[in-house]
């Protein structure tokens, strides 16, 4: 279990201070501080090679940090004492390029790390994997390969087999850059579906129509620091810092 | 690319002859890579056996005409020879290979695996014992580990004698311990870090990502070259002729003196025994390329 903390849900159940991460010599992270709570949708935009995929990569432990603090339900991430397992548990997430089990079928790798990793029982998580599968809309692909389903499909598998595992954050990692522009509507619609049920999401995209519609606040990011943020409604029409206008100018 | 006349599309015709081209040198159709003798075995036609035993028909023919021992003397004798050594020569050769094989693939397979391990004195220790017996030759091998083991051990007061043959195999499974460890390292590391990350976010710990998500997607991969070194190794296994293990080259060679070591006798006897080498090796060399090239396709 992780170890006892004095998390209250009224905290930050993400809280990021000042986190530090570099490459070598090169700092892709210069002190980046946000506070996501429980239930929020925040969105992380910003140009390409800004550090948006590091954050929160580092955000469930993939990447390590040089400097700074990142508490996920007031627990520190990159404490060495702490079981990265029982954070993955409470973290899911969801990538760019899906990354779903080749070998498997679609129900097999929804199914698989509750089985395996929290050891359930079959029967309960098969029935909880059939209903998730329901709920990306994709009944009647249960038994088809990752090989067999379109870029959107195995993208809504991926975000199934991520809500498997019960996690209390999810975290999108530019889910729908990969995708056609006509499949990035259906996987678009099963994140708005979640935000409405209340899950903690943190999205890195750059759908900007979309971070406006669902978002409650969203973070610009530039060169490894947090230009600008707010919520969506005074983000995009009252954008002070210049970089932020000529990006949003860019984009929209 | 783009197709330059004269390089690598045909020239226009007022151009033809005109000036000799030094194409560049492909550089990758030319380096070996670990097919390239089940490549070679592949790529012959399938008359191939057929030719050769009429080349081992008419060869003794023509050399040895005026002798007094025929031809025909020489097939009569394979003849007699040939149930004997067929079941117990090449058969044997088959059961070599087979043990190596298993041997090998085991041993091979934990050496592999030992390679990409987290701790680095293991990877070390791996990468080390791969390297040396890779890169050893098979025969120095084979003779190694015939003079380095005892011709019997004793174990909690059973003394158990080790047959050469034994030796023999233990021998051979050695460098295809090496290759096969290399195989698996291949594979493994062939697999996108994608799966490694997704899979680590979703809480399997190290030991269930390996067994459970990345090996099953490295069996289909690691067939073909596991295949090609089973080929590889039956090929070697008259090696063992050297070690005076009974296999179909001994055998052969006593059957030929007790047939009064007529030269007429060597090329039927031995043009035997490479004809069930190919015939034994060719449908494995066919098979591996095709499913190499299927695939390298789908992946």
């Amino acid at each position: 279990m992780m170890t006892a903390s004095n998390w209250t849900p009224e905290q930050p159940i993400v809280s990021l201070k000042e986190v530090r991460k570099s490459f070598g010599a090169l700092e892709v992270l210069k002190g980046v501080s946000l506070d996501v709570m429980k239930g929020e949708v925040i969105c992380i935009i910003g140009p390409s090679g800004s550090g948006k995929s590091t954050l929160i990569r580092c955000i469930n432990g993939l990447n390590d940090i040089q400097g700074g603090s990142i508490k996920v339900e007031g627990q520190e991430v990159h404490d060495v004492k702490l079981d990265k397992l029982e954070l993955r548990k409470k973290v899911g997430m969801v990538f760019q390029q899906y990354n779903l089990f080749p070998h498997k079928t679609a129900l097999e790798n929804v199914m698989m790390a509750p089985l395996k990793v929290l050891k359930q029982e079959k029967s309960e998580v098969e029935a909880r994997a059939r209903k998730l599968i329901k709920k990306v809309r994709l009944e009647g692909k249960e038994n088809s390969y990752p090989g067999e389903l379109s870029g959107g499909q195995q993208q809504r598998v991926a975000i199934a087999r991520s809500l498997a595992m019960n996690p209390d954050v999810m975290l999108f990692d530019e889910v729908t850059a990969a995708l056609d522009p006509e499949t990035v509507k259906e996987v678009l619609v099963t994140i708005r579906e979640l935000a409405e049920d209340g899950m903690t999401c943190i999205l890195v995209t750059h759908e900007m129509g979309f971070a406006r519609e669902v978002a409650d606040h969203i973070y610009f990011t530039d060169r490894g620091v947090i230009v600008e943020h707010g919520p969506p409604a005074t983000f995009f029409t009252d954008a002070s810092d210049p970089r932020t206008k000529e990006f949003l100018g860019q984009i929209l | 690319m783009k197709r330059i006349a004269g390089i690598n599309a045909p020239a226009p015709k007022h151009l033809r002859g005109d000036m000799a081209v030094l194409k560049p040198f492909d550089v990758a159709a030319h380096s070996p890579d670990g097919y390239i003798f089940t490549r070679w075995l592949a790529g012959m036609p399938w008359w191939t056996p057929f030719a050769m035993m009429v080349l081992v028909v008419l060869w003794p023919t023509i050399v040895y005409a005026q002798s007094g021992f025929t031809t025909g003397d020489a097939f009569g004798a394979l003849w007699r020879w040939m149930p004997f050594l067929l079941t117990s020569g090449f058969l044997f050769n088959v059961v070599i290979s087979m043990l190596a094989m298993a041997i090998g693939t085991v041993a091979g397979a934990a050496l592999g695996l030992g390679q990409i391990s987290p701790l680095k004195s293991l990877r070390m220790f791996a990468w080390f014992v791969t390297q040396l017996f890779r890169n050893s030759p098979w025969l120095v091998l084979l003779f190694i580990v015939l003079l380095a083991l005892p011709f019997e051990i004793t174990v909690f007061g059973v003394t158990v004698r080790i047959p050469d043959w034994m030796k023999g195999v233990f021998g051979l499974s050695l460098p295809v311990m090496a290759n096969i460890s290399e195989v698996v390292r291949g594979a493994v590391q062939s697999v996108p870090t994608a799966q490694w990350e997704a899979a680590e976010s979703l809480a399997f710990t190290r030991r269930q990502i390996l067994w459970q998500i990345i090996l099953p997607q490295c069996y289909k991969r690691m067939l073909p070259p596991w295949m090609n070194w089973y080929a590889i190794l039956t090929m070697a296994t008259p090696l063992c002729s050297l070690l005076g293990i009974e296999e179909i080259i001994t055998l052969s060679r006593q059957a030929m003196e007790a047939e009064d070591n007529h030269p007429e006798l060597l090329v039927p006897f031995f043009g035997f025994a490479l004809i069930l080498f190919f015939l034994y090796c060719y449908p494995i060399a066919r098979l591996t390329m095709r499913l190499e090239r299927k695939f390298a396709v789908k992946l």
